[in-house]
């Protein structure tokens, strides 16, 4: 299908919206009615026909206004984007695996032209066409990372494998929850994942960790995260955190449904060819209230989900505030059917809520 | 003097040890104020170490008192300096024609140690190859992640950045390549509801 | 997470490919040169990774690591050399006695447990005998990308001496050749000492030579990230033993010349694996009960774990004595 790319905003008057098409395919994150955390790996090749894990990387309605939003962080911001010295060959890597991907998967969208070491980039939703030597970073008006990654819907951690451990060592990060490039760049997986309650104690990184390190060329992996955000607002960074802070104090019982969304990280790993990096683009999604209670399956499972949450996980992902405004909300969609098991909506075969 | 007990704490948090003699050709210490004295106590241990030592010195409140002690080690190199930033330009010339097997000792406060761990890996120095033992102040050197301005010597939570004048609260969460704490505003949800400050580890 | 999990299969993903030269290098050594059999281009890679051919020996599958030593930029043509080993489990003789150009057959994707270290102000590589071939692809990558390497090397002989000469002419100051019927070696300690902060050295050879030269790096100060090393054990004979198998509900014997790796393989039990030669932690496999010793032959799991009796690297250990259950 050709996509019609909306032209909405993520932060001021937030224009933002989903199509009946976005809620639908939505990356809904909860299998059943409760939710801990989990390694929850599987293999990321392909997936159902118009799903976001059909393609290497999903391209939808929103990448012209998320790329909108992108340049202007970093205009705002640079340190956003950044690499270390000897993470170059790593953006190359980058470059080509999404050049090559998204030429490939949407051919009526990008087209890539190699000859040698030329090649002739064209993507034409943001209108470009450059010609560059690939390996040469003189033909190109940014850094290759940042290059193809202002291009590139979902943020980008780039990590450097080293003595059995990842290394944080370049990134692209406009769209995060709440954690900040400039101060983790260079820390090693257990480092920038210090702050996350819990899983340390259940050995939850000690798995992942074991798990990435053996990522093979040619045999990516996903797995999905999730948080809360009040408006749609993509770059909660904690660099602007005292300015969009208030925000989440900003929920009445009216406005919920419109303002509070659930925000889903489609989390991607490859192993990259020449450098030995292994590649990791975060890709954020997010959905109202108001849309998600509009599938009857999803409504009664947030719910349950929310409501028997761990305390300590609500307060790390920094809604533990506004919990009980969620859960009056959320308790008018849910009456206390059974769910189906599995994340897809099942609209044809799960009853119509029933109160 | 008995060293500080650091609450165990989150994995980004450092976790400092005790000096202890390596092999190695050539070995430089760099260290503030009580940070003197795990140079002293290690020199104990293997007092022949000293003639390839270089000691880089930064004697802050102690003044005088360490100073003669510390010569008296005999390293083959000694400096006394004002100021670490006053210290750095001699620290990285040190490293610009040092070479593999070079042993790193840092002693000190968390601040002195951790700018000069930095260093020493933008020179290509594995953090293996470089021992901390913390002494003296338990003050903390802080990043505020909003201005990115540095706050020395921060000795309560919550504090003022020094340079934008926001309330941040002390979070464990460490970055070695600014070799500092982060700093986030206490107020964005409750803007003006700022608790008053209460020391560090009291 | 979606509707049809794949779950993950043993080993890398395969690549099949014809043989395109068998290239007597000397009388120890073969290379052997591979292309697509689809024609489409191999992937590229980072110097140091191997790939693991599979051989149809009589029916019997052997798995081999070897390493990649083409051009990481050239995605018409792998190469491997083999050096062939009288004494060994086969694949070597395998290899070199039955494997001819326009041969079928099936190797993985680059897998690398000896990357470079892309940080180092200056890469050191040690080589003893056919432990030249990652260096091989290694500083080709290297010239590619401006990195600065020098290459020490050590041979029995100058006719044994693969691709010595070719290396030599090429990089007449990057290259050092010791050879050893004439009583040459590698002055390590002199080497060592003076080198620049940020260098990394990489040895690769027999274990003899990868314990000296971690030893005298250690005794030189060199922290121990700044020194790598590759180290396939190859699978050794050993007396046949039985294991139960829990999760399979059944009993196989493992044969003298199998690895009980091979030996799940043979039962058609699935067991992950990559680099089969003890050094990737891919196929650790919980013990569930035992009696009697294990031989531990692998380089993954930490001495308290191996003491421990819990675990066992089925690629490479063995165990000796009345019963052992795993959970495979």
């Amino acid at each position: 299908m050709t996509i019609q790319f909306n032209d909405e905003t993520f932060r001021d008057d937030y224009t933002f919206r989903n199509s009946d098409w976005a809620v639908k395919r939505f990356p809904f994150p909860f299998h059943e009615d409760s939710y801990m955390y989990s390694v929850n790996m599987e293999q990321h090749r392909g997936g159902p026909e118009g799903s976001v894990y059909e393609k290497r990387f999903d391209v939808d309605e929103h990448y012209v206004s998320e790329m909108k939003d992108r340049a202007i962080v970093l205009a705002d911001d640079p340190l956003r984007c950044q690499s270390l010295p000897h993470m170059t060959l790593a953006g190359w890597d980058l470059l080509e695996l999404i050049m090559v991907s998204k030429s490939e998967d949407y051919p009526d969208l990008f087209e890539l032209h190699r000859d040698g070491n030329t090649w002739r980039w064209i993507n034409k939703p943001l209108g470009i066409d450059d010609t560059f030597t690939f390996l040469d970073e003189t033909t190109l008006p940014f850094g290759p990372m940042e290059y193809i990654t202002r291009q590139s819907q979902g943020d980008f951690a780039v990590l450097d494998q080293r003595d059995d451990m990842l290394w944080m060592d370049a990134g692209m990060v406009t769209t995060q929850a709440d954690w900040s490039l400039d101060f983790d760049i260079g820390m090693n997986f257990f480092e920038w994942h210090a702050p996350v309650p819990k899983a340390h104690e259940m050995g939850i990184f000690k798995r992942a960790l074991k798990f990435l390190l053996n990522i093979q060329q040619g045999a990516p992996a996903r797995r999905l995260n999730w948080t809360m955000t009040v408006n749609p607002l993509l770059d909660t960074s904690p660099e602007n955190y005292h300015k969009w802070g208030i925000q989440k104090t900003g929920l009445t019982a009216e406005n919920i449904g419109q303002k509070q969304f659930l925000r889903v990280e489609l989390q991607t790993f490859y192993r990259l060819p020449r450098s030995n990096a292994l590649a990791f683009p975060i890709r954020c999604y997010l959905i109202a209230f108001e849309d998600i209670v509009s599938v009857p399956k999803w409504g009664r499972r947030l719910h349950r989900v929310i409501r028997d949450l761990p305390e300590e996980l609500a307060t790390y992902k920094g809604f533990i505030d506004n919990r009980p405004k969620m859960l009056d909300y959320l308790s008018q969609y849910d009456d206390g059917l059974p769910t189906s098991p599995g994340v897809w909506p099942d609209l044809d075969t799960e009853p119509a809520l029933s109160k | 003097m008995s060293k500080f007990q650091f609450p165990e704490s989150i994995m980004s948090r450092p976790v400092y040890g005790t000096l202890e003699p390596r092999l190695g050709h050539a070995h430089l210490f760099v260290a503030d104020a009580e940070g003197a004295e795990a140079i002293l106590d290690l020199a104990k241990k293997d007092p022949g170490l000293m003639s390839s030592a270089h000691i880089i010195f930064i004697p802050r409140a102690t003044g005088e008192t360490y100073v003669e002690q510390l010569k008296a080690l005999r390293p083959a190199q000694f400096y006394s300096g004002p100021s670490y930033e006053a210290a750095l330009p001699r620290l990285r010339r040190v490293f610009s024609d040092a070479s593999m097997g070079l042993q790193v000792y840092l002693s000190g406060t968390e601040g002195l140690m951790g700018q000069a761990q930095s260093e020493a890996m933008q020179a290509g120095i594995a953090p293996a190859a470089i021992q901390t033992e913390h002494r003296g102040s338990v003050a903390r050197r802080m990043q505020c992640v909003h201005c990115k301005g540095i706050t020395e010597d921060v000795m309560t939570d919550p504090f003022v950045c020094s340079h934008c004048g926001l309330n941040l609260f002390v979070r464990d969460h460490y970055s070695r390549r600014l070799a500092a704490y982060q700093g986030v505003c206490i107020d964005a949800e409750d803007p003006g509801n700022v608790p008053d400050p209460v020391e560090l580890y009291s | 997470m979606s509707a049809s999990p794949t779950k993950a299969k043993a080993g890398a993903e395969k690549i099949s490919v014809v043989v395109s030269a068998k290239v007597p290098v000397n009388d120890l050594v073969t290379r052997f040169e591979f292309k697509r059999q689809d024609g489409g281009p191999f992937p590229t890679f980072s110097g140091g990774a191997h790939t693991v051919v599979e051989m149809n020996d009589a029916g019997r599958t052997r798995l081999n690591p070897y390493s990649l030593m083409s051009d990481p930029e050239d995605t018409e043509t792998y190469a491997i050399s083999v050096r062939r080993d009288d004494e060994g489990r086969g694949g070597s003789l395998f290899m070199h006695n039955f494997v001819n150009v326009g041969d079928q057959m099936n190797i993985t994707y680059p897998v690398n447990l000896f990357n470079l270290d892309l940080r180092a102000r200056k890469h050191l590589f040690l080589a003893g005998g056919i432990g030249i071939t990652p260096f091989v692809a290694m500083s080709k990558q290297l010239d590619r990308i401006g990195g600065n390497w020098e290459l020490h090397y050590g041979v029995r002989s100058a006719a044994l001496g693969s691709y010595a000469e070719e290396l030599s002419t090429k990089n007449p100051n990057k290259v050092h050749v010791y050879e050893d019927d004439k009583g040459e070696a590698i002055a390590l300690e002199a080497l060592l000492n003076g080198q620049p902060l940020g260098t990394h050295v990489y040895v690769c050879g027999p274990k003899g030579m990868i314990d000296w030269v971690r030893q005298t790096a250690k005794q030189a100060g060199w922290p121990d990230d700044n020194v790598h090393f590759e180290e396939f054990a190859a699978p050794q004979p050993g007396e046949p033993f039985e294991v139960r198998l829990c999760k399979s509900d059944r009993t196989i014997t493992v044969g003298e010349h199998e690895s009980l790796l091979e030996a799940l393989e043979r039962e058609g039990v699935d067991a992950p694996y990559l680099c089969r030669g003890g050094a990737c932690g891919q196929c650790e496999t919980d013990v569930i009960r035992h009696d009697g010793a294990f031989v531990h032959r692998d380089h993954w799991l930490e001495d308290e774990v191996k003491a421990s009796g819990k675990k066992i690297m089925p690629c490479v250990s063995r165990f000796v004595g009345a019963s052992l259950e795993i959970d495979r």
